[in-house]
């Protein structure tokens, strides 16, 4: 899509909007707490809004989706820590890795379809995971610690903690623009077609294969930059902590509660997600009963609102389907 | 004429505090794992900060300067999981004014929190958290409560030296940060004692089915076996060694063990070992702080249970913390840290004090682990007793084990 | 050395026989309504649960406490299937899941805030059953453990092809369409698989219960076994399940010998992933030819 078609489009310049506030907002007024809250926010929308692509535009439900974040995490750490590079190039050597892997992995389970391609991508997260468990150059089960210095080449801790955070409020912006502009082009249509009727989609002529491979790689770059990023910031990446399956199944959980398919829905969803586990967690009412809440809410939604929070609003607003997209 | 006297100066005790010492409030903030995998282990490190909390304030606060200060926890729950904890520590020290703070459980939730107390500068008196990893990345104001990892399986390696100098050992653990660093520490232990490991082996963290391990330990010959990992595994592991008859003559596990309700595996608890922090039974002659003996009867009589090693690592965290702003006579970072890196002092949970150096700032350097023991008393029941060091033993080591044979 | 093996076999097969009966609640609801139950692993937990309770409050022998928890389960699946699964049967793979997901986390959440994370155990032993040969031992236990998870696979196929009701179930699982023009009410067959499955589940987190301490998380674990049970033995296919399970066990058991066990999840889930890549209908029907 051309670059001045994109900027007729509402949604871009709220996208815009959205990742100055994200950027800005912390930074102008200095809070530290809102922008420790604001990151987690922006990296479930990053995993939320780039598993949209196979879920929402193909139609191909990834449970593996945590293993790109947690591997990316892996190379990038391992980059800094190990081989001394510094953030910025360890940032890309982990998207471009992952990215790689997925697509030659992705021509094999993308074969299947449905429930078998859901379960394969779970055996693939818990086999990478197994793996690095036991793989020594990456530190095996006792993970990577970053060193406190390691800050140092940033200007600091504080310093480099602050730029982390707007190097994942770009990424966020930039994940959210990706959704836009392949909604809008011949490739996103040919998604949308698969998710459709995959075997239409064939007859008419839509590379199925390459596609599929291809929209799964892509799904797969920012969040492994992401996960360099947030794992720097974390100051140590373990096992466990990288390959959450959990985490896996809630993006899902976020990308269903904003509506599946819409750009800004599912960041809406994810947003939303997180301040709702963050309140959650912090209250004193629920703290105890946090993940029965939880249960009970994406129950409800899952029930009586499939379609998402998006879905609801174009029910009732159509209009506003080409505005807000 | 006495008795006026004592009303008197009962009624000036009550008064005269709040009069004469201003009345303040310190917050310690820490998450901790209410839910999720650690919760076991979290739960009875939270009750020892309570009980700590609130016997410092039935006391009247902790004294420093001119004030007195009354204590405030704040917390919340990680869910066992790095995700939320920097987020919830920033939380804790921007939006609570936490003035210290408790690590979470864990060793890797605890080098995540570091990385937020460091940049804030706070003071994070850890417990939980053996791993030494996290003191050698250059912190400030980390303190570790715990002995570290690479240390928990010494004690257990001196016992089998002494009573077997030529048993063959199987070094069998959990493949996880903590119990790998353990397993490390132990073969390099091994090897400079001159012992005899015949296997080695690690297990994924959440295996259930011990039993193509514990082939494996039969087929390698060993009458020994140390290792073992958390609750779940190593409780797994103990009741599988003992159904399949591993023909073992001494145990020694890791954490699992520790918890009283380690006795509900009845005949398979028997004769188990575990490196524990701290046992009810220790005999230590406290510099301030109640006794060992003290704290058990205060535990039980709040929690009706007793308490094991998490439990008075996190009472014990609580005092020094209190002893270190009393030495400082301030509540200023610089001055409790200088007392936290001076300090060098017994307490009912033992000898407490840090390293000071660049490489390894805040490392437990004092702290001693002892060998508990399932045994059978009596009563019929098994209870845990203190087998090693001889010095700290309330009773003596069983050794070789039988109920393991077929 | 060929002890060792002899051991590692026996040992795989009655595991495997274990998990199998696990993967056969799993693979009956995926095949008859097309869900993947993701609720698979907590059911398991609130069976060994059941069992802790059942034998410690009310006194009952281990093995009869099954016959409870069998009803039990069912009567809850069922009532888990009308309350949150029902409304989202026939809509994309996606609300199944996450429908099953939450009442997942709901199971989760009530069991931590009840019996916390901490292991349990019941104390079972069956010292006269028990062999021994050369140093190596199978507990009384397992063997029971495994005859009883064979029985109920059993009862379970006869079930499902000797009468009226398995033949209804079939006929849904086939074509729900026609069996619906057929007279059958495929609303209640649907409902009774899946209480059917959730029974099943919670029968074998008994008999897992019997062998090793639990906690409330143990259930996970079991789910992703099942998966691979699943798809080694055909998904939607329960008499392949058992076969599938006792290969699993045995891969566990065979491959220990040889490499540190630490790598055995490495091995089961790629093997997992390969698999169902190239015989997507399951290993054992590439070997048997196609059904």
């Amino acid at each position: 899509m051309g670059s001045q078609v994109i900027l007729k489009r509402p949604t871009f310049w709220i996208i815009l909007l959205a990742t100055l506030a994200f950027a800005l907002v912390p930074a102008l007024t200095g809070n530290l707490e809102l922008r420790e809250n604001l990151l987690l926010g922006a990296v479930y929308i990053i995993l939320a809004s780039n598993l949209n692509l196979m879920i929402g535009y193909t139609a191909y439900v990834n449970f593996g989706n945590i293993a790109f974040f947690g591997l990316g995490g892996y190379i990038g750490l391992y980059v800094v820590n190990v081989l001394g590079w510094s953030l910025w190039p360890a940032c890309l050597i982990a998207g471009v890795v992952v990215s790689l892997l997925a697509f030659i992995l992705g021509t094999g389970i993308l074969r299947l379809r449905g429930a078998y391609f859901a379960l394969a991508t779970i055996g693939v997260n818990e086999a990478v995971k197994a793996f690095v468990t036991n793989f020594e150059p990456f530190g095996g089960a006792s993970g990577m610690y970053l060193s406190f210095s390691s800050f140092n080449a940033l200007g600091g801790a504080r310093h480099a903690l602050w730029l982390a955070y707007f190097a994942i409020v770009v990424l966020m912006g930039l994940s959210l623009w990706l959704s836009l502009a392949i909604k809008n082009s011949r490739f996103g249509l040919g998604l949308f077609a698969i998710r459709e009727d995959e075997d239409a989609a064939m007859v008419l002529g839509v590379r199925t294969p390459r596609y599929k491979s291809l929209v799964y790689a892509i799904s797969a770059f920012i969040p492994a930059v992401a996960g360099t990023l947030f794992f720097f910031k974390n100051g140590v990446i373990l096992p466990d902590q990288a390959f959450d399956l959990t985490l896996s199944i809630e993006a899902i959980v976020m990308l269903m509660l904003g509506g599946q398919g819409t750009v800004i829905g599912v960041a809406l969803g994810a947003f939303a997600y997180e301040q709702l586990r963050g309140f959650l967690l912090v209250s004193s009412t629920f703290s105890q009963f946090q993940l029965v809440v939880a249960g009970v809410l994406l129950l409800l939604i899952v029930l009586f609102l499939p379609e998402g929070f998006m879905g609801w609003v174009y029910r009732h607003l159509p209009r506003l389907r080409r505005v807000i997209e | 004429m006495y008795k006026m006297f004592a009303g008197v100066l009962l009624a000036l005790g009550v008064i005269l505090p709040g009069m004469a010492l201003a009345q303040k409030t310190i917050t310690i903030g820490f998450t901790t794992s209410e839910t999720g995998k650690l919760n076991a282990d979290a739960a009875p490190q939270l009750r020892g900060f309570e009980l700590w909390r609130d016997q410092v304030n039935a006391d009247g606060g902790i004294k420093a300067g001119g004030t007195q200060y009354k204590v405030a926890l704040k917390h919340y729950d990680d869910q066992s999981s790095a995700g939320r904890v920097q987020q919830l520590y920033t939380r804790l020290i921007l939006q609570d004014n936490a003035d210290f703070l408790f690590s979470p459980y864990s060793s890797g939730l605890t080098s995540t929190a570091a990385v937020v107390s460091e940049q804030f500068g706070k003071i994070m008196i850890t417990t939980g958290a053996a791993e030494g990893k996290t003191y050698k990345l250059g912190n400030r104001y980390l303190f570790q409560m715990y002995t570290p990892a690479d240390e928990y399986l010494t004690s257990a390696l001196q016992a089998i030296k002494s009573k077997d100098p030529n048993a063959k050992i199987a070094l069998v653990y959990s493949n996880d940060g903590f119990s790998k660093g353990a397993a490390d520490g132990a073969a390099k232990a091994a090897k400079s004692m001159g012992l005899n490991v015949v296997l080695t082996e690690s297990y994924a963290p959440n295996t259930t089915d011990f039993g193509p391990v514990i082939n494996k330990i039969v087929s390698s010959g060993a009458n020994v076996l140390i290792g073992g990992g958390h609750y779940a595994d190593g409780s797994t592991l103990a009741r599988q060694l003992y159904d399949k008859k591993s023909n073992l003559e001494f145990i020694s596990l890791l954490v699992a063990p520790d918890i009283p309700k380690f006795a509900s595996l009845g005949k398979a608890a028997r004769g188990v070992t575990v490196p524990s922090q701290w046992e009810p039974t220790v005999a230590y002659k406290p510099d301030f702080g109640p006794t060992p003996e003290q704290f058990r009867e205060m535990f039980q009589k709040k929690y009706n249970t007793l308490p094991g090693y998490h439990a008075a690592g996190g009472y014990a965290a609580g005092l020094v913390l209190q002893h270190a702003i009393e030495q400082a006579g301030s509540i200023k970072t610089p001055a409790v840290a200088k007392a936290l890196n001076a300090m060098d002092a017994t307490t009912a949970y033992g000898h407490i004090k840090f390293a000071d150096g660049k490489q390894d700032h805040g490392l437990q350097v004092g702290h001693d682990m002892v060998l508990a023991q399932w045994q059978k008393g009596d009563d019929g029941k098994l209870h845990s007793k203190v087998v090693w060091p001889k010095s700290a033993a309330n009773a003596k080591l069983v050794f070789p084990l039988t109920t393991y044979h077929q | 050395m060929i002890f060792d093996l002899t051991a590692s076999v026996i040992n795989g097969v009655l595991v495997g026989a274990i998990y199998g009966l696990a993967a056969i609640g799993l693979t009956l609801i995926f095949g008859v309504m097309n869900v993947i139950n993701l609720m698979h692993g907590a059911t398991i937990a609130l069976g060994m649960f059941s069992l802790y309770l059942l034998t410690t409050a009310v006194g009952l022998n281990p093995y009869l406490a099954i016959v409870p928890v069998l009803l039990g389960g069912f009567v809850f699946g069922v009532l888990v299937y009308w309350i949150a699964v029902h409304r989202v049967i026939g809509s994309s793979d996606l609300m199944t899941l996450l429908a099953t997901f939450a009442v997942n986390m709901i199971i989760i959440g009530v069991g931590t805030a009840v019996w916390t994370t901490s292991p349990y155990n019941v104390d079972v032993s069956v010292p006269q059953l028990a062999i021994s040969m050369h140093g190596y031992t199978i507990p009384g236990t397992q063997i029971v453990a495994a005859v009883l998870a064979v029985i109920l696979a059993t009862l379970l196929y006869g079930l499902l092809y000797h009468t009226r009701l398995g033949k209804a179930i079939r006929a849904v699982a086939n074509n729900r369409a026609a069996a619906e023009l057929m007279g059958i009410n495929t609303r209640w067959v649907l409902a009774i698989s899946f209480g059917i499955g959730i029974a099943v589940a919670a029968g074998a987190g008994v008999l897992i219960a019997t062998l090793f301490p639990f906690t409330i998380l143990s259930g996970a674990n079991y789910e992703l076994k099942s998966f691979v049970v699943v798809v080694l033995g055909g998904l939607g296919d329960p008499a392949g399940a058992m076969l599938g399970g006792i290969v699993l066990g045995l891969i566990e058991g065979v491959t220990a010998p040889f490499v540190n066990v630490s790598w055995t999840p490495v091995i089961e889930f790629t093997l997992f992933v390969i698999i169902l890549v190239l015989f997507p209908a399951g290993l054992l029907a590439f070997k048997w030819g196609r059904k």
